[in-house]
């Protein structure tokens, strides 16, 4: 896990005057499961496809093995990948799809081409849908197939030429959600057993956290922040990785001292240190941080404004001076009264402000999208400082 | 009628029926009539003294189809794969002289090809005719001229159907076979080739099926000595050798040719598209 196999250095992609991609600096090392998550239009298939040639950089570097690839076409390159659509041949059948690549003389050490023996193509195209979990479907038209089935025939088409990286580009976005989770873990599984780098695009923060070694968070063109599924989660660097990696309250806070946080004038324990004296501050509390008290032994004191069932636990809302904060919790607190909160230190995740500080962590739309149910004069405009979950 | 819109087909079908069925039907008594309406198969028997006008007809026409697909092809590729623009200005282009009468455009090869026409005239001033000691170069009057004719007048025809086929092909597969290790020739030949086929075999039929039963172009662009079966079905039932129940009897038997290449044309494209052309 530890060389290095691809490295992204200063990738600029330019559309005339349109930047799509603005200075990206990536490392994927060799056999991990890498995830490029973020929000469509952030730049992540851009990135894919930078990696598997589809597509040159403007500007920067593509490193492969240390070897610079930015204008090798994607023939040439022990990539491939599972496209959003599966892309498979309409015209050949299951095993003529898988067999594709096999079929292609490839360049040996010497410069000759070296064309594989009809045997050798078929133990690998029978061995590659042992993997899928496909055998009895070779004659099968791919047009015949479900969804999940020519997913895996796609799946089986790009490994069976034992690529060193395989790109996926929201391999299971048209699927049903049990099919998803039922794909995310035999997507896991094929990885480790075949020991090959996966990069991995998706919008669903879930599927991200679920699967991968490293995760990318993107926005605008620009990476987010770059860590374990544990880090992003647990120490967002900023507002906009917070908000899009599960649900968030995010506060404006002081930061008084080491360890100490101030936000509606009270001052919390926290774990977070490095912060200038009194310097302002992102404050992240995630919902199910926060233990609900009786009123007089709150840190804060609010109103309960709306509950939801989820199954699990209830979501509800409470107006703490004017801020509505997402909370879960086991114990049903019925709309109107009056509650307390405790937050452990560890609880609060401390964050330097940045260009996303302000757009996210307010759930008053939230609760306003029930309010706009029962009150013909909801104002629209308030919507606005919502966010777009 | 389960749906009340089908009442509109009435017209359709009644129209089809009137002029299509009926046609047929009468082409059918005809043929297996003598003059008096007597059954017989004399006429088919009569047919073998026109054994060379079948040959021709389909030598001809399957030559035009030929060359239409060899220019009809590489031109709606370079077509589908530029800008829209352009693609606009070709196809205005391609269909320009269709907006003109086909015998008005083929009277105009034959002052172009005529023994003095245009050509031979430039030829002429270049000093082509002096270098080769001769008067002009025979065009008019060859086989030549009229697969010429065939061509320009069915070329659209071809291109039409294999330009939308490519233009319609899904981006991504082209890249699919390029990430699996293909390069732009194998692209074109294993994914390109065979899912463009569709397109292929409707230009194909509709340029062998016009051209096999073609009479005009022939008469004129021939010159009389490449007569071709539309010819001699109008001979039968306008000309001086008037025999509709032969006429008939011919365009029955030419029928029935066409349905069967076309039924086995259809045969080749619901197999392995691959399978045939590789």
């Amino acid at each position: 896990m530890s060389k290095e196999l691809i490295r992204l250095t200063d990738c600029v992609m330019a559309f005339d005057e349109d930047i799509v991609l603005d200075k990206i600096n990536l490392s994927i090392k060799d056999k991990e499961f890498l995830t490029l998550l973020g929000p469509s239009g952030c730049g992540k298939t851009t990135t894919l496809r930078i990696i598997g040639g589809f597509q040159t950089p403007t500007s920067g570097d593509v490193l492969f093995d240390g070897v610079r690839i930015n204008a090798v076409p994607p023939h040439k390159r022990t990539i491939n990948t599972v496209f959003q659509k599966y892309a498979l041949f309409p015209h050949l059948n299951v095993y003529e799809n898988i067999a594709f690549g096999l079929r292609i003389p490839k360049a040996d050490a010497k410069g000759g081409k070296v064309k594989l023996s009809e045997e050798e193509i078929d133990r690998r195209v029978t061995e590659m849908l042992e993997v899928v979990n496909l055998r009895g479907f070779e004659r099968r038209r791919t047009t015949q197939l479900s969804g999940g089935q020519q997913q895996r025939v796609a799946i089986a088409r790009a490994l069976v030429n034992r690529p060193k990286v395989l790109l996926l580009d929201e391999p299971l976005g048209a699927l049903d959600l049990k099919l998803r989770k039922d794909m995310q873990n035999e997507l896991k599984r094929i990885q480790k057993a075949m020991e090959i780098t996966f990069v991995y695009v998706t919008h669903d923060q879930e599927e991200a956290l679920a699967m991968s070694d490293t995760v990318v968070v993107m926005d605008s063109g620009r990476i987010q922040q770059i860590g374990s599924p544990e880090d992003i989660y647990n120490e967002p660097r900023n507002a906009f990785v917070a908000d899009f990696i599960g649900e968030s309250n995010i506060i404006d806070g002081i930061m008084r001292a080491d360890g100490v946080v101030e936000i509606f004038n009270r001052r919390f324990q926290c774990l977070d240190s490095g912060f200038g004296k009194d310097e302002a501050v992102d404050v992240v509390i995630r919902p199910e941080d926060v233990d609900i008290v009786p009123e007089d032994q709150g840190q804060l004191r609010g109103t309960v404004t709306s509950v939801t069932f989820k199954g699990m636990q209830y979501d509800i809302i409470v107006d703490f001076y004017g801020f509505k904060w997402l909370i879960q919790t086991t114990d049903l607190s019925p709309v109107g009264s009056r509650i307390g909160i405790k937050i452990d230190p560890d609880g609060i995740h401390v964050m330097k402000k940045s260009e996303y500080s302000g757009l996210f962590g307010d759930y008053s739309s939230y609760s306003e999208e029930y309010e706009e149910i029962s009150d013909a004069s909801f104002d629209p405009e308030e919507e606005d400082s919502g966010d777009e979950e | 009628m389960k749906n009340k819109l089908s009442w509109f087909a009435v017209p359709y079908v009644g129209w089809m029926a009137l002029m299509v069925v009926i046609p047929i039907l009468i082409m059918v008594v005809y043929a297996f009539t003598t003059a008096e309406f007597q059954g017989t198969l004399e006429n088919f028997a009569e047919m073998g003294a026109y054994t060379s006008v079948f040959l021709r007809s389909f030598r001809l026409a399957l030559v035009a189809t030929l060359v239409c697909l060899l220019i009809g092809y590489p031109v709606s590729y370079w077509m589908a794969r530029e800008g829209a623009g352009f693609q606009r200005v070709a196809m205005a282009l391609i269909m320009l002289p269709m907006w003109m009468n086909f015998l008005l455009r083929t009277y105009s090869w034959m002052s172009i090809l005529e023994n003095n026409g245009l050509l031979n005239q430039l030829f002429r001033a270049v000093g082509l005719l002096d270098l080769l000691g001769v008067e002009y170069i025979p065009m008019i009057g060859t086989s030549g001229a009229v697969v010429l004719g065939m061509v320009y007048n069915y070329l659209p025809f071809m291109i039409l159907p294999i330009y939308s086929v490519i233009l319609k092909l899904d981006g991504s597969l082209l890249e699919a076979a390029r990430d699996l290790g293909a390069d732009s020739r194998r692209v074109f030949r294993r994914v390109i080739l065979p899912l463009s086929l569709p397109g292929v075999l409707s230009g194909v039929t509709m340029v062998f099926v016009p051209s096999v039963s073609t009479f005009a172009i022939s008469r004129l662009l021939g010159g009389g000595t490449q007569m071709m079966l539309g010819d001699l079905i109008e001979l039968q039932f306008l000309g001086g050798s008037y025999d509709p129940h032969l006429g008939a009897a011919i365009s029955m038997v030419m029928m029935a040719i066409v349905v069967v290449c076309m039924v086995v044309m259809n045969r080749f494209g619901e197999g392995e598209g691959e399978a045939v052309l590789l």
